[in-house]
Formats: C-alpha cells, structure tokens, sequence
C-alpha cells in the first residue's frame, strides 16, 4: 500500500513536470488576476492594504479550483482511471496520493508567490506569517476538498463550471478562518485559534475526503 | 423498508396520504394564520414587526430539515440502493431550495426594521446562504449528466459532504458572536419564548410540514410518472416501426 501510494505520487508529479504548462497556468492565472484588483479599486495603498488579505485567499481558492480538472479528468478520459481502480491499492490510498500531487504542485507554488503578491498590493507586514501558515495547512485542504468536487464532475456536462459550483461553498470555511487569521494578526488578537480550527479542518478532510472521492469515482464507472 | 419500493404499492400509500396532507395543510395554516395575525402579542420591542418571524421560522426550519431529509434519502440511496430513496431526494431539492431562499428573504425583510440593515455576514447567515449554495449545487449535479438517472449516486455523495453544514447552523448562534437571535426553542433549558408566541409559531410549522408532505407526494408522483414514460418510449421506439405501421393499417 506504502509502495502504491509512492508509484501514484511518483506517476502524478513526473506528469505535472512534463506538462509543465498546466501548472503555471493557475500561478500566472494568480498573478494576473492579482494585478487587477489594484486596476480596479484604484492604487490606494490604505484601500489596498485592506483588501490584501482577503484578496489572495480568494485568488488561492478560485486558482486551486481552476487547476482541479488536472486531477481526474484525463486518467478519466483514457481509461487509466478504471485501471487504477482494479489494482490491489486501495481508491482512497490513490486518491490521497493524487491530491498530495496535486497540492505539491499547485498549492506550495502559491504559497511561495502569495507573499510577492502581498507586497504588490501593500499587505501590512504583521500579515505576511499568518497569512503563509495559514496558506500552508489551508491549501492541503483545498485539494483534499477540491479532489471530492473534481470526482463528482467525471462524465458530466460543463464539468469546470460545475466543480466551482460544487466546490466553493466547501471551501468557504478555509477562506474564512485563514482571513480572520490575518486581521487577527493585524489586530494584536491570537492567531493560533484560527490556525488551530484550519488543521481541524485538514485533520477531518485527510481520512473523509479520499473516502467520498473513492466513492464518487466508482460511481463513475457505471 | 423494500416493501414500498414497488411504485405502484407506494403510489397507493401516497394518494391515500395526499388528502391527510392537504388537509391538515389548509387547516393549519388557517388556525395559525389567524393566530399569529390576530390572536397573539405583539412583542414589547419589535411590536407588530415580530409576526414575520411565523413565516421565517416555519422556512428556515423546512430549509433545514429537508436537507437532513434529502442527506438520509442520500444515505439510503448509498447503503442500501432504495430505489424510492433518489426520487424523495430529487423531488425534495427544489422545495428545499426555494425554502431557503425565503428563509433569507424573510429574514431580510425582518432585518431591515429591526437591524438596520438587510444583510449582515454572521455566521447563521452565512452557513444559511452556503445551504443554499449546497442545494443549487445538488439540484445542479444531479441534472448534469445526459443519461437521465446518473447524476443521483454523485449527488448523494454531495448532498452527504454537505451534511456537515447542519450543526454548524443550529450551533452557529452559540459558538460566534452574531446579530443573529440566539437558540430560543430547542434547547437544553426549554423554550424561551411565551406560550402565546409558541403557539401560532408550532401551529405554523405544522402547515409548512403539511405543505412539503402534499408537495413531495405530488412531486413524487409526476417523477415516477416521468420514468414510466421514458420506459414506455424507450421500449416504444423499439417497435414504433412495426406498431404504427399496423396501425396506420388498421385505420
């Protein structure tokens, strides 16, 4: 089981890397949605510096969900997907590997440009750890939930537009704890409880999400 | 519980339940509407205002409790492959939408007079509009597929991700700080509100029970109609060639 976890986690990464422009779709879909905010609301750094916060975990969510179809759809579409579920490794062991794939490389990617972002749209700099850590637990999270949605769409017409239906609501408590950890920060209030109810949340999602994937991909199959 | 999977067997169950239903619906809504109107106080702060809350209350709890109706349908559906369990659960989610939102339209409409303002991002609010979301989401899912009964296993699945949203709105006006009025009927301590009030508020949320059981019947009988018929023409379009050929020679 150790070994198929490795194989499927080994398998997923060499892809990512030989397609290389699938993954630096989302981080340049970051970046360039990122730089219209300022184009929007107007360069004032106090506006700026208030919406900063809020403004990258929106762009992280919408980001991780645009790159989900990564994670299915083309194993789905080649059969390869009906392969993996005949093999003596377990659905949910595969798909944990895939997601930590998929957060390898999609999540630790934003991870390491939100704080550039931050500085472009003049992120106090009390906010800049808080807002890293929580990125750090919160972005697992994401793939985790986003591997549910993405499962769910398999077959399904207009499969983008429904995962981001289906998947942002759940995502919606992330957002709003790794925000209010950053205006806590910014506050002088604690921000370990925030933190603390965001790896809640990642401990929940890291035996219950690959459970409900598994499940929907083997309805796939009908 | 396999007993009723049989349509016909259920449909018999159902029409019989449909007049109790209706009835109980029209005399319900009656009696409460004329209490909660007429025969009940209006409150000491909110004066006259507090009767829209015999209207939100009654939504908000349908809105929820169809969910918990369509998560234990889903449940079924998984478990055990109850074939009545998709059609409640399919039947269910657009009521349970259109709930939902007036819940929020209605307390809205309350928030206005006596908050000042029409929305406010607390956490009953919030988790009440991500219900909403979950029921746009399952309606959505379960119609995105063109082979007609496939969607119902994914959202199932969706429908039970989304279950954990139910504690967190009963709970959400004791674990945060909100606008919202805390818990007054179910909890540990009994209700808190006076017995004037409790009375037109249950009478209230007996007709809206009544109403969704007269609907689901209703709808439940339009959906198993609509899988006899996509039966009928599939088996139709098989032979079509040679029946309407006889028939067209038979006059």
């Amino acid at each position: 089981m150790g070994r198929g976890f490795l194989a499927m986690l080994g398998r997923d990464l060499r892809l990512a890397y030989r397609q290389g422009s699938d993954v630096v779709l989302a981080l340049a879909f970051f970046i360039i949605a990122a730089s219209l905010f300022p184009l929007g609301v107007g360069p004032d750094p106090q506006v700026l510096a208030g919406l900063a916060a809020g403004v990258i975990w929106v762009l992280a969510l919408l980001s991780v969900m645009l790159s989900l179809d990564r994670l299915f759809q083309s194993d789905y579409d080649d059969g390869a997907l009906e392969l993996m579920a005949l093999s003596p490794v377990p659905m949910t062991v595969l798909v944990l590997a895939k997601s930590l794939a998929h957060w390898l490389t999609t999540g630790v990617p934003l991870l390491v440009l939100a704080p550039v972002i931050g500085v472009l749209l003049n992120m106090p700099a009390d906010g800049y750890l808080p807002m890293i850590v929580g990125l750090a637990i919160g972005t697992p999270t994401l793939s985790l939930i986003g591997a549910i949605g993405a499962a769910l769409v398999l077959g399904a017409r207009r499969a983008n537009l429904l995962t981001a239906l289906l998947v942002l609501p759940l995502y919606i408590p992330v957002l709003i704890f790794g925000v209010t950890a950053v205006d806590a920060a910014l506050a002088g209030l604690p921000v370990r409880p925030h933190l603390l109810l965001m790896a809640a949340i990642l401990a929940a999602a890291l035996p219950l999400a690959p459970w409900a994937a598994a499940a929907a991909i083997r309805t796939s199959f009908q | 519980m396999h007993r009723f999977a049989n349509p016909t067997r259920f449909l018999k169950i159902a029409n019989a339940v449909l007049p109790f239903a209706t009835g109980g619906f029209v005399i319900l809504l009656g009696l409460g509407l004329y209490y909660s109107l007429f025969n009940s106080p209006s409150d000491y702060q909110q004066g006259d205002t507090v009767r829209i809350m015999y209207i939100h209350v009654p939504a908000a709890y349908l809105a929820v409790m169809i969910y918990g109706v369509i998560a234990g349908s889903s449940l079924s559906l998984l478990i055990w492959k109850h074939p009545l369990a998709e059609l409640i659960a399919r039947a269910s989610a657009p009521v349970g939408l259109i709930f939902t939102f007036l819940c929020l339209a209605t307390g809205s409409l309350w928030g206005k007079p006596m908050w000042g303002t029409w929305w406010v991002w607390d956490a009953r609010l919030t988790s009440m509009l991500i219900l909403l979301f979950l029921y746009a989401g399952y309606i959505a899912l379960s119609n995105a597929f063109d082979e007609p009964g496939r969607g119902n296993k994914p959202a199932a699945i969706l429908a039970l991700v989304g279950v954990v949203n139910l504690p967190i709105i009963k709970f959400s006006v004791d674990w945060w700080n909100t606008l919202h009025q805390p818990a007054s009927i179910i909890r540990m301590d009994g209700p808190t509100i006076a017995s004037e009030m409790l009375t037109p508020l249950f009478l209230m949320l007996g007709a809206f029970t009544c109403f969704y059981l007269m609907l689901l019947v209703i709808r439940l009988r339009s959906e198993i109609a609509a899988s006899k018929l996509r039966i009928a023409m599939m088996a139709g379009s098989g032979a079509a060639g040679a029946g309407s050929e006889f028939e067209r020679a038979g006059g």
